[in-house]
């Protein structure tokens, strides 16, 4: 298997572990993983991404423009930000909810999330809207977004990992006390339709 | 051997730790930071790891273990290097008995420096052999091979790393601790003619220098990681050659799996050059073009290489504007860049959402956090000083983004502790102005001090303001002297800012919190009208490293909505919610500085 993967949102958000575990996931199956993420001053409030490569042909951890199969939006705008790396047919899993720019406030910005979805229905073939303030909400936490965009990235296939590959770099990877939470938005997420 | 999930930075350190380090000192700085701290994590039981005062001080505690036989690593970023410029420089004149690998990250971009300088620059000025590697897996292996040349030929090495290879991750396989070496240092052996700099020694250093970098030149172009590859069979009638190194090695290859194989030159160590390997590679081509970032390098070497040999051969790159001079490469930018060179159409990139122009996206610049103590800090000191003429000398670290609107409180940045100098110059030129200069606790120790000695011995008007959040903040919050605790788990004393200040004759000392607006702006306006050279030291830990207040809440029937706090401090907590002012609650940190700001008492703590 080969896959290019992008992630990307707003700092705090939990791209880096959503990241981390596609590539637990990915090495748990003897694949050879690649990847780069924003390190730094970004990782308060900027843009950030995060670039996985599996598979045994990738030499540069870095994705090239129109290469990627799937992106995982935490942020709307921020995933037609990163639109130009997706590859003709390739597939985009985005949580619905926009993250306003910390300077808003102060510049009076007029960012709109709804038009962002929009414009990424208009544009993007395969896409997966997730309402992920109605399920944070039903499941009762904010800091879930990460799991459920992986548990509809990888219930669509596109990712060539299952939910249980996921599942088990989960229990890997995540303190005990977070894996029901978790495993919660995992299935929530794999059962949308 | 196992496999594991690394960041270049920890592959480093574990690279270093297999060879069998034992003391490895730096000063935090990305993409640098991550290799020390590794060390610290995975440290073994006679391994010595400390966070330096600065990367002055490390290359000295470096260069000393080195000199009892030990192997040793000193870690800096690359403006770090400069600051320890003045001991590398000789310590190469005196050599080294252990091992010594001098790491330092380089930025292109930049990503976050002051500077696109190039590492491989230094190695040349400085006469010290470089290794460059391109990927996770040949940094853990390169850095333990770095420590074999560098005792075997008795020299630190520089190990110049870059960001992607820094923080990029991979799946590599790594050794076993049980198969860790273990070099045991004989001990420093007295011996005035070889430990002690003079000018004789430096005259037969340099002889034997030269001497040694001319054989390296030759061992180099021998070494498994300086690599010749022949071109694919469809690009052999081409005549044309890529010559790359370092992390862009990985965009090379990338490209040419795509456009055909073109013979290629791969530097793993830009100094010395591997000279009969260059002559080898460009004998029988026309024109090269070379991939690499910040400087021209190896474009540079090549050119000489060919003059030197009269080989005619056209080397292509930087200089001849074939590849831009500046800023990070891309995966996009090589591979348009060779199929330039080669007269090949780009494949078709199939990018999305090209047809359709794309919505206005928002900009998200790096602003100081809500509840950030030096937020309060700068609004004092504007406050107090409105409608002075004043400049806000500016440092490196979290408080550079003072300048950000609206605060507007950094009118220069230069480098680590020059806002002290700067402040001091205008104050010279410009008596009328009012001089201030702003640092933070870990940059005053590691830079500031000389600068305070300065201004008190050359009767400088200056107000120094000491911006303490008792941590090192940008880079991931390391301790420093003044936090009272090492990198080797101890608690120690403090090294009291107060004191130091006192100590060098700074007799007007005040340290306030600056959560305290009222008190804040009185101690800065009583400071800033006194003579001579006073300090104000603004203490209120990071919110990073401290437990919240609480959650500042705004009530709406006293809000009138003239939205004071938002235009006057820019806090990120502070939110437009319906048209109304709100509080972010996940957010804010209930500093509380927003409640004193607005004129109207309409908001407070809950």
């Amino acid at each position: 298997m080969s896959k290019n993967i992008v992630l990307c949102g707003v700092g705090g958000q939990g791209t880096i572990l959503a990241s981390k575990l596609i590539s637990a996931a990915a090495m748990a199956q003897g694949l050879p993983v690649k990847s780069a993420e924003t390190i730094g001053m970004a990782q308060r409030g900027g843009s950030v991404f995060s670039h996985i490569r599996i598979g045994e042909d990738a030499v540069c951890p870095m994705i090239a423009k129109g290469t990627a199969d799937i992106i995982l939006g935490f942020e709307p705008g921020e995933t037609v930000r990163m639109l130009p790396y997706l590859r003709q047919g390739g597939l985009v899993v985005v949580s619905k909810r926009a993250v306003m720019p910390v300077t808003a406030a102060l510049s009076g910005s007029n960012y709109n999330g709804e038009k962002m979805v929009t414009y990424l229905r208009s544009v993007v073939e395969r896409i997966m809207v997730v309402d992920t303030d109605k399920a944070c909400h039903e499941l009762g936490s904010a800091k879930i977004v990460n799991l459920l965009l992986l548990g509809a990235a990888a219930a669509s296939g596109e990712l060539g990992l299952s939910v249980e590959d996921i599942r088990q770099a989960v229990i890997d990877r995540v303190p005990p006390k977070f894996h029901q939470l978790n495993f919660s938005a995992l299935d929530y997420a794999a059962n949308l339709k | 051997m196992h496999q594991e999930f690394l960041m270049g930075n920890q592959a480093i350190a574990l690279g270093a730790l297999a060879a069998g380090v034992r003391l490895v000192a730096g000063y935090p700085g990305t993409p640098s930071t991550e290799v020390l701290e590794t060390v610290a994590k995975n440290r073994q039981e006679n391994t010595y790891v400390e966070w330096s005062v600065n990367e002055k001080s490390a290359m000295e505690v470096g260069a000393g273990a080195a000199y009892t036989g030990a192997r040793t690593m000193v870690t800096m970023k690359q403006v770090g290097l400069n600051v320890a410029a003045d001991p590398l420089m000789s310590l190469e004149y005196i050599g080294v008995k252990g091992g010594m690998v001098i790491l330092v990250a380089d930025d292109p971009g930049p990503i976050s420096s002051q500077t696109e300088q190039d590492t491989r620059h230094f190695a040349r000025f400085s006469k010290l052999p470089c290794f460059d590697p391109s990927t996770v897996q040949e940094a853990y292996d390169m850095v333990q091979e770095a420590f074999e040349y560098s005792e075997k030929y008795g020299t630190p090495v520089f190990f110049r790393s870059t960001t992607r290879v820094s923080h990029g991750y991979a799946s590599i396989q790594v050794k076993e601790v049980e198969e860790y070496k273990n070099v045991e240092p004989e001990g420093f052996v007295k011996d005035t003619k070889r430990w002690v700099i003079f000018p004789k020694l430096s005259y037969q250093a340099h002889i034997n220098i030269e001497a040694r970098n001319e054989e390296l030149a030759k061992v180099f172009s021998q070494y498994k990681r300086n690599l010749l590859l022949p071109a694919g069979d469809d690009c052999k009638e081409l005549k044309k050659g890529i010559a790359t190194g370092g992390f862009n090695y990985t965009y090379v290859t990338e490209a040419m799996a795509n456009l055909g194989q073109l013979r290629e030159l791969k530097v793993s160590t830009p100094h010395p050059f591997p000279e009969q390997l260059a002559v080898e590679f460009l004998t029988g081509l026309e024109e090269v073009l070379c991939i690499e970032e910040l400087d021209p390098v190896i474009e540079r070497e090549l050119i000489y290489i060919a003059g030197k040999y009269h080989l005619p051969v056209k080397i292509l790159g930087k200089l001849s504007h074939h590849v831009k001079n500046s800023g990070e490469n891309t995966r996009d930018s090589v591979l348009a860049d060779i199929a330039a060179f080669m007269g090949r159409q780009l494949p078709e990139q199939g990018e999305n959402g090209q047809a359709v122009p794309a919505p206005e996206l928002p900009v998200r610049p790096p602003v100081l956090c809500a509840g950030c103590p030096h937020r309060a800090s700068f609004y004092a000191v504007k406050k107090a000083m409105q409608g002075r003429k004043t400049i806000f000398c500016g440092d490196i670290g979290c408080y550079t983004m003072g300048n950000a609107m609206p605060l507007d409180m950094v009118d220069t940045c230069l480098c680590m502790g020059a806002g002290l100098g700067i402040a001091q110059g205008v104050g010279h030129i410009e008596p009328d102005t009012s001089c201030f200069a702003f640092v933070g606790d870990s940059t005053f120790f590691a830079a500031a001090i000389p600068g305070v000695v300065n201004a008190v011995y050359n009767q400088a008007e200056m107000t120094l303001v000491v911006l303490d959040n008792s941590t090192t903040a940008m880079t991931g919050h390391q301790p420093h002297p003044g936090t009272g605790h090492t990198m080797m788990g101890e608690v120690v004393a403090k090294v009291n800012i107060e004191a130091v200040l006192q100590g060098i004759g700074v007799t007007a000392v005040e340290t306030v919190n600056p959560l305290d607006l009222d008190k804040s702006i009185e101690v800065v306006r009583k400071m800033a009208g006194m003579p001579g050279v006073k300090a104000i030291i603004f203490k209120y830990p990071c919110i990073a490293i401290t437990k919240p207040e609480g959650k500042m809440a705004v009530d709406i029937d006293k809000c009138v909505g003239c939205r004071k706090c938002i235009r006057e401090i820019g806090c990120p907590g502070l939110i437009i919610r319906d048209g109304q002012v709100a509080i972010d609650e996940s957010l804010c940190t209930g500093c509380g500085l927003c409640s004193q700001i607005c004129p109207f008492e309409a908001i407070g703590g809950c």
